[in-house]
C-alpha cells in the first residue's frame, strides 16, 4: 500500500515508454543549450540516493484537504521543480519539508517525511535543527531591517556564533556564492532595504546558504522579479546545484524546464507525475500533465 | 521563438468600433442632478470644509494663547490720566467696552497699588467721557514687590542710611544701586542664616522621626507583652538623649531665626519714598522691591532686556504671592518629572503586554474580550483613574508599604506613601496611557510583513530570537508613535492628579540633594493644576489672568517639546534602519 502510488525517478522511464509521443513541446527547445546540459548531468539518481522521502503525505487546513497522499522522493544534489496550477498544493508541500506550516494554526498532517532518513513530522523533532538543515527562500524577498552584513550573519548569530572572524568569513563566502559580493562589498554596513528586488532575492539566498543547509527550498523565487534579475537568480540556482539539493516551486514552465533536473506536477493536492524534467516535458505520462503543459488549463 | 504551450497570441489590430467616436452619444439618463452627485463634489466640499474647521479651531486656540501669553512680560506704556473730577490716575489701559447699563464707553485700567485702593483690587473702570487728558510721563515707574502686587508711581527719594549710595546721581540710578546692595546683603548675610535654619529644620525632622520610631518600638514591645525592663529602660534613655538633642536644635533654631529677624529689620530701614497718582508720599522698604522699571522711558532694547529677564525669572524661580507672581520652576519641574516617571512606568508594561497579546496569546474568545477591554480602557474618563489611584495605590498599596516600612510614621498619623505623592500620580497616569501603548504595540507587530517572520524562522530562529532581533526593531517606530500619543495625553491630564498628589504649593521639589535624591513620596506642583488654581482659586482672579495664559503657553510648550523629543528619537531610529513603510 505504501509504495502503491509512489512514483520515483527510478521506475519512471518504464511506464513512460508505453505512451505515444505527444507533439514535441517546445519547453525543451526554449532552453535548448541548457536542456542539453541538464540532461547530460542527470546521472542515475539511484547512485546519489534520495535526500527527502515523502510518503503518503496528507495535509488538512481545518476541514479542507490541501495534500492528498503525496509520495515523492527528492534526489540528492539535484534541482527539482514542482509545478502545477495555483492552489494545487505545491507551496504547501514545500513548506512541509521544513515544517513552516507549524506557524499556521489548525494544520494537521498525516504520512511521513524523512530527511536524510530522519522522520521530521515527529512532534518531538527539534524544528530549529531541521530548519538549519533545510533552508528556505520565499517568493517575496524581504530582508530584515538590518545591515547587509547582519542580514547574512543572522542565521549564524542566532545559532550562537560570536566570533567576528568566522562571521566575516561566512558573510564573505555566502555573498560571493550568491554572486552579490562585488555589488555590495563596499556597502556591507548599509541597510539591506535600500536595494533592488533582484538583489534582495539574492541576499535572501546568501542569508539561507550562510548557515550551510543541505537543502534549499525555493518558493517561487523569481515570480516577483524582472526578467534580468530572474536570469541572475536562475544562473545562481544552476551554480548552487553542485553543493545543495534545491527544491523549487515555480509557475513559470520555461523556468522549470531551464533550471530543473526533475519535475513534479501536482494537481488538486495530488502528485500526478514526477520524473526527469526532459521526460516530463517531452513525453508526459499523464493526460493532465500534457494538458497543463500545453496550456489547456491552469 | 514560438512555443505551443506558451503561445503568445499576436495582438489583433484594434477593432474599428473601439475607436472613440468624436462625440459620444450621451445617454438620456444623465440628468444634471445625477451628474452633480456622481462627481462626488459635495463630499469633497464637506471633507475639505471639515478639515478647514478643525485647522481653524486649532490655530485659533494657539493664537489666543500666544496673544495673551506672549505679551504679559512686555513693559506696557503707563498712562497718567486726569479725570473730570480733578483726580488723577496712573495705570495701564487694558481694554475698552460699552457699559451695558448706561451705554457709555468705559476703559479698564490696571492701577496696581492694591493696598491703597478701597476695593483692594488692581483694576478700575473709568468712563471714557471722564477722561480729560492722557499723558505718558517718562518718570513714571513700575515696582514689582514681594507682596501686594505692583506699585505705580514716581520716585521721590532713596533713604538708605546703612547703604553706601552716592548722592550725586539721579534718583533712579540711586535706587538701582541701593537695590543691588540690598541683594548683596541678602546673599552674603541673610542667605547663610536661612540655610542654617533649613539645615536645623532638617535635623529637627530627623530627630522627630527617630523619636517616633522609639515610641513605636516601645509601644509595640509593651503591647506584645515581651518587654523586659532593660529594653524599656534602654529605649527611654535613647529617647531622652534624642529629646535633649532636639531641644538643643530648637534653641539654635530660635537663635538663628532671631538673628535673621534682626538682619531683616535693619535691612527694612532702607526705604525709598514714592509719590502715587495723587502725589501722596508712600514709603516702601527696599527689601520689598523685586525690580523696578520706567516703561515710558525704555527703548526697544531695554524692553527686550526686561522681557528676557522676566522670562528667565519665570523659568528659574519659585512663585510668590500665592503663586500669582514670580516663577514657575516647581510646576515645570513637577510636570516634567511626572511625565518621565509615567513613561518609565507605562512604556515597558504596555510594550510587554502588547507583545503577549500580539505574539503569544492564542486567538480565542478570551483574547478577543481582553482586546476589546483594553481598547475601551483608553476611553474611560480620567477622573475614574484618579479615583482608582486614590483607592488602590494610595489607600491600598501606599498604606501597605507604610505598614511594612514606616509603621512608626503611620502610628504618628503622618503616612509616608499612604498619601498622595509623585509616585502614585505617575503610576495612575501610566495606567491611563498603557492601553494606548498596548494597542500600538500589537498593531505595529501585526503590520510587520509575514515574510520577515518566516524568513527568520526558516533560518532556524526561535520565537524569542525572531521577536527580539527582528520584529521589535521593525515595530519600534510604530510603538513609539503610540507612546508619543499616550505621553502627550498624559502630560495634559489634571483631574487624576488632583486625587493622587498634586498640591497648590509644595515646599520642596521631588528631587533634591538629600538622600535618596528622588523623593517619590513627596507631593508636587503641576502646571495643569496651577492653571486651574490661578483661574478659579486665586484671591485676585483678575490680576492672575495673565499668568494663566503664561502657564498655558508653557504647558503647551512642554508637551510639544516632549513629543518633539520622542518624534526626533523615532526619526533617528527610522533613519538608521532606513525603514520604508512596507
Amino acid at each position: 500500500m505504501k509504495t502503491l502510488n509512489r512514483i520515483s525517478p527510478v521506475n519512471r522511464p518504464e511506464k513512460l515508454s508505453i505512451k505515444p509521443l505527444p507533439p514535441k513541446p517546445a519547453a525543451a527547445r526554449a532552453s535548448e543549450p541548457g536542456a542539453a546540459t541538464a540532461s547530460a548531468r542527470v546521472s542515475d539518481p539511484a547512485e546519489q540516493g534520495q535526500i527527502v522521502e515523502v510518503e503518503q503525505l496528507s495535509l488538512f487546513y481545518g476541514h479542507s484537504q490541501a495534500l492528498r497522499d503525496v509520495s515523492i522522493a527528492f534526489p540528492r544534489q539535484q534541482v527539482t521543480a514542482l509545478i502545477g496550477p495555483s492552489g494545487c498544493g505545491k507551496s504547501t508541500l514545500l513548506r512541509c519539508l521544513n515544517r513552516m506550516n507549524d506557524l499556521i494554526d489548525d494544520v494537521r498532517t498525516t504520512g511521513s517525511i524523512r530527511v536524510d532518513g530522519q522522520e521530521i513530522l515527529d512532534p518531538a523533532l527539534d524544528v530549529i535543527e531541521l530548519r538549519r538543515k533545510v533552508g528556505m527562500v520565499f517568493q517575496k524577498a524581504v530582508p530584515f531591517a538590518k545591515t547587509i552584513f547582519e542580514n547574512v550573519a543572522y542565521g549564524l548569530r542566532i545559532a550562537g556564533v560570536r566570533d567576528r572572524r568566522t562571521l566575516d568569513e561566512a558573510v564573505h563566502k555566502s555573498l560571493q556564492r550568491a554572486g552579490l559580493w562585488d555589488e555590495v562589498k563596499d556597502r556591507l554596513q548599509e541597510s539591506a532595504l535600500g536595494f533592488s528586488g533582484g538583489q534582495h532575492q539574492r541576499l535572501c539566498i546568501a542569508r539561507a546558504i550562510a548557515v550551510h543547509p543541505q537543502i534549499i527550498l525555493m518558493d517561487e523565487p523569481c515570480s516577483a522579479l524582472d526578467p534580468r534579475s530572474t536570469t541572475r537568480v536562475e544562473d545562481l540556482i544552476g551554480e548552487l546545484r553542485s553543493e545543495y539539493t534545491i527544491i523549487t516551486v515555480t509557475h513559470n514552465l520555461q523556468q522549470a524546464a531551464r533550471i530543473s533536473d526533475y519535475t513534479g506536477f501536482l494537481y488538486e493536492g495530488a502528485l500526478v507525475e514526477f520524473g526527469p524534467t526532459r521526460e516530463v516535458f517531452t513525453r508526459p505520462a499523464k493526460k493532465e500533465t500534457e494538458d497543463y503543459l500545453t496550456g489547456r488549463f491552469g | 521563438m514560438s512555443e505551443p504551450q506558451l503561445h503568445l497570441a499576436e495582438a489583433p489590430p484594434p477593432p474599428a468600433a473601439a475607436v472613440r467616436p468624436a462625440r459620444p452619444a450621451r445617454a438620456p439618463l444623465a440628468r444634471p442632478r445625477d451628474h452633480f452627485w456622481s462627481r462626488g463634489e459635495p463630499l469633497v466640499w464637506a471633507s475639505g470644509g471639515a478639515l478647514a474647521v478643525v485647522l481653524l479651531a486649532a490655530l485659533g486656540m494657539l493664537a489666543v494663547v500666544l496673544r495673551n501669553g506672549l505679551g504679559v512680560f512686555w513693559p506696557a506704556a503707563l498712562a497718567e490720566v486726569t479725570l473730570a473730577d480733578g483726580t488723577r490716575l496712573v495705570g495701564v489701559p487694558i481694554e475698552a467696552e460699552t457699559n451695558p447699563d448706561n451705554n457709555r464707553r468705559q476703559i479698564q485700567f490696571k492701577t496696581a497699588n492694591r493696598e491703597l485702593q478701597p476695593s483692594r483690587q488692581d483694576f478700575r473702570w473709568v468712563a471714557d467721557d471722564d477722561v480729560l487728558e492722557t499723558r505718558y510721563p517718562a518718570e513714571l515707574m513700575v515696582l514689582e514687590r514681594t507682596s501686594n502686587g505692583d506699585f505705580y508711581g514716581t520716585l521721590h527719594e532713596v533713604r538708605a542710611p546703612d547703604l553706601n549710595v552716592p548722592e550725586d546721581v539721579d534718583p533712579a540710578e540711586r535706587l538701582a544701586l541701593a537695590l543691588e546692595q540690598v541683594a548683596a546683603v541678602r546673599a552674603t548675610k541673610l542667605r547663610p542664616v536661612a540655610e542654617q535654619i533649613a539645615a536645623a529644620g532638617d535635623r529637627q525632622q530627623r530627630l522627630q522621626h527617630a523619636i517616633a520610631r522609639i515610641a513605636y518600638r516601645k509601644q509595640a514591645a509593651t503591647a506584645a507583652g515581651d518587654a523586659d525592663a532593660d529594653t524599656l529602660a534602654q529605649l527611654d534613655a535613647q529617647r531622652q538623649s534624642l529629646e535633649a538633642q532636639q531641644a538643643e536644635v530648637h534653641d539654635e533654631t530660635q537663635r538663628l531665626v532671631a538673628r535673621a529677624g534682626r538682619l531683616e529689620t535693619s535691612l527694612r530701614e532702607n526705604v525709598a519714598v514714592f509719590h502715587d497718582a495723587q502725589a501722596l508720599p508712600r514709603t516702601i522698604p527696599l527689601a520689598d522691591i523685586v525690580r523696578f522699571y520706567q516703561p515710558n522711558a525704555m527703548g526697544l532694547w531695554a524692553k527686550i532686556d526686561h522681557y528676557l529677564a522676566k522670562l528667565w525669572e519665570l523659568l528659574s524661580t519659585q512663585p510668590r504671592e500665592s503663586n500669582t507672581e514670580g516663577g514657575l520652576l516647581p510646576m515645570i519641574f513637577g510636570t516634567v518629572t511626572l511625565i518621565f516617571l509615567m513613561a518609565a512606568g507605562c512604556f515597558p508594561l504596555g510594550v510587554l503586554a502588547g507583545i503577549y497579546l500580539g505574539e503569544y496569546a492564542r486567538d480565542g474568545w478570551l483574547v478577543r474580550l481582553v482586546r476589546v477591554g483594553v481598547n475601551n480602557l483608553a476611553g474611560i474618563p480620567s477622573i475614574v483613574y484618579g479615583v482608582f489611584g486614590l483607592g488602590f495605590f494610595i489607600y491600598g498599596l501606599g498604606r501597605a508599604v507604610d505598614r511594612w516600612c514606616f509603621p512608626e510614621m503611620l502610628a504618628q498619623g503622618t503616612p509616608v506613601f499612604g498619601t498622595g505623592g509623585v509616585l502614585w500620580a505617575s503610576l495612575t497616569l501610566g495606567l491611563l496611557t498603557v492601553p494606548v501603548v498596548i494597542v500600538a504595540t500589537e498593531e505595529a507587530l501585526r503590520v510587520v510583513p509575514r515574510g520577515i517572520r518566516e524568513g527568520s524562522y526558516a533560518l532556524g530562529a526561535t520565537k524569542l530570537q525572531t521577536l527580539v532581533r527582528v520584529l521589535l526593531p521593525m515595530a519600534s517606530p510604530g510603538i513609539l508613535t503610540g507612546f508619543i500619543l499616550a505621553m502627550a495625553r498624559a502630560a495634559g491630564e489634571v483631574a487624576p492628579l488632583m486625587l493622587t498628589g498634586v498640591i497648590k504649593l509644595a515646599p520642596v521639589l521631588p528631587l533634591d540633594g538629600r538622600f535618596p535624591y528622588l523623593h517619590l513620596d513627596r507631593q508636587f506642583m503641576h502646571l495643569g493644576f496651577h492653571i486651574f488654581d490661578l483661574a478659579f482659586q486665586s484671591p485676585n482672579a483678575e490680576a492672575s489672568r495673565p499668568m494663566v495664559f503664561v502657564a498655558t503657553l508653557l504647558l503647551l510648550l512642554i508637551v510639544l517639546s516632549m513629543s518633539g523629543l520622542a518624534i526626533w528619537c523615532r526619526q533617528r531610529m527610522v533613519k538608521r534602519l532606513r525603514l520604508r513603510m512596507m
